[in-house]
């Protein structure tokens, strides 16, 4: 299968302490692959560690280029779109200003995030990010990252915090994106791994300890429970 | 009456130097989470630079004093961007070595002027313009207290557009609220960082060259007592805040001012000041509050 990013023996460290030891997986060129797990088990570390945003060892490639060496900002600059866990707005900007901030390319993707996201990326353009609600903070995060055209999308936990209806509008806009860019996603939510993931990694203690199809876990409510030590009936 | 404009516009005009001090560290401080001790000499060398080819040319000639403003604006731009490549940039996230790597250069570059220019305050001769007054409802203002308040207002001016109107300005304001994110989005926040500095060296440099001829003379012991008052005003304004640095320039200086006149305990007053900004409010009268 053709992976577009491979994780190998990756270990993160934050603050002289090791929170990811040692992670490795495939992502494949297409669909969602999701990244499980119990709280604080170093999913978040992971993301960043492939980022660099935190120090960190091991081997990662980008459509077979070596990045583990490389500066966050070239990372992505190379096609690695990030959206991060609590949305990370810049507060004191407006909505539009956080956009063009991360426009990277000559023809940015701007009807294609105003077709998705019109409430914030037309009604409330000039609004400042920080007086947006939750869910219209990460329809702008969502949005940061889709203005671009990307190798791949590491969206940390999109749905944390929010409320059902919205939820479903962010599964809404990442299947959509799934469409055009393979995603990491790091999620708690089992009805959106459900809807849009096609595989899973999930890890434990900052080590992977499985992978698969996502399919064959969420139909095994014990491996479920096992696992991510929830129940694992997915709610129609 | 006629004390108190005097009194008010000596302030302002007084603020206005520490405004062109306190901008840049704010926007250094604010961006990179540098506390930027070494940026007294960037504005004591750029004073020397513009006093030595401003005498060439005749610093009694309002031509001189131009040049002067431009030399030390353009040295204290480049002091600082050297300062930024060569010693800062190596230690971003280590804040004992930057304090004391600025303080170092500080110290070494007090002694090193001192050995060139000796340690005694240098007198100069001004353009005959500067050392007159204007009068002002009866009070009669010495011309220098304008020029070093329309010198801070254009650089506040300018400033604000360049943070406002420009890509970089966005990537600083943006920097300052989350650094790491700005690089997450691809952008490499060193580059900025460079250029926060070469704006604070040059509004230092400026205000270098204003405050000797503010005070008719310069030494190398200049910037170091303007960098303590720009530094209570950088905290009391909000560290990282352009418009705070601005609001408690204007502040400190006519406090100080008034209560220099009146009891004599100016310094004193503004200290007690920032005890009670820290005390009160400890992100500033504009800063951002801790996350």
């Amino acid at each position: 299968m053709n992976h577009v990013l491979t994780v190998s023996h990756l270990a993160g460290r934050i603050g002289g302490q090791l929170v990811v030891e040692d992670v490795s997986f495939e992502v494949p060129a297409t669909g969602v692959t999701a990244v499980l797990g119990r709280n604080g088990v170093g999913k978040t570390s992971t993301i960043k560690s492939i980022l660099g945003l935190i120090q960190r060892t091991g081997e990662v490639t980008l459509e077979g280029r070596r990045i583990d060496h490389l500066p966050t900002h070239r990372i992505v600059q190379l096609g690695v779109g990030y959206v991060p866990e609590d949305r990370e707005l810049f507060s004191g900007l407006t909505v539009a200003e956080n956009l063009s901030l991360a426009i990277r390319q000559k023809n940015p993707r701007l009807d294609f995030v105003r077709e998705l996201f019109p409430e914030v990326c037309v009604e409330r353009a000039q609004q400042r990010a920080g007086t947006l609600s939750g869910g219209q903070q990460q329809m702008v995060s969502l949005a940061r990252a889709l203005i671009n055209d990307n190798r791949i999308l590491l969206v940390d936990e999109p749905t944390k915090g929010l409320a059902p209806k919205i939820v479903d509008e962010v599964a809404v806009a990442l299947r959509e994106a799934s469409n055009t860019v393979p995603i990491v996603l790091v999620e708690q939510n089992l009805k959106v791994i459900d809807a849009l993931a096609e595989r899973v990694v999930v890890i434990d203690a900052g080590r992977v300890v499985h992978t698969g199809p996502a399919r064959e876990l969420l139909d095994d409510p014990a491996r479920v429970q096992q696992l991510l030590g929830v129940h694992g009936e997915v709610a129609a | 009456m006629t004390t108190f404009i005097l009194l008010l516009i000596t302030g302002l005009g007084l603020g206005a130097l520490y405004f062109l001090v306190a901008s840049g560290l704010s926007l250094i401080y604010g961006l990179m989470g540098i506390l930027n001790f070494a940026h007294g000499a960037f504005l004591t060398l750029a004073a020397f630079a513009g006093w030595e080819v401003g005498r060439r040319m005749g610093l009694d000639t309002t031509s001189g004093f131009v040049v002067s403003i431009v030399v030390g604006a353009l040295v204290g731009a480049l002091f600082a961007a050297l300062t930024e490549f060569v010693l800062v940039r190596r230690l971003y996230e280590r804040h004992i070595e930057q304090v004391l790597v600025t303080v170092g250069l500080s110290l070494a570059s007090v002694a090193l002027f001192e050995g060139i220019w000796g340690s005694d305050p240098v007198y100069f001769q001004r353009a005959p313009w500067l050392t007159q007054t204007t009068n002002v409802l009866g009070a009669s203002v010495g011309n220098t207290v304008f020029v070093a308040i329309g010198a801070a207002v254009l650089v506040l001016v300018g400033l604000l557009l360049f943070l406002n109107k420009t890509r970089y300005g966005l990537i600083i304001r943006a920097g300052v609220e989350n650094r790491s994110m700005v690089t997450a989005l691809g952008i490499d926040v060193r580059r900025a960082f460079t250029l926060v500095f070469t704006i604070g060296g040059m509004a230092a440099g400026i205000g270098g060259v204003l405050a000797s001829n503010y005070f008719g003379y310069v030494s190398p012991l200049l910037g170091g007592s303007l960098l303590i008052f720009a530094f209570i005003v950088t905290v009391i304004g909000g560290l990282g805040s352009l418009a705070g640095a601005a609001v408690a320039s204007v502040v400190v200086a006519v406090l100080q001012q008034f209560t220099n006149y009146y009891w004599g305990y100016g310094d004193f007053i503004v200290v007690l000041l920032l005890a009670v900004v820290l005390l009160v409010r400890p992100q500033g009268l504009m800063g951002r509050k801790a996350a």
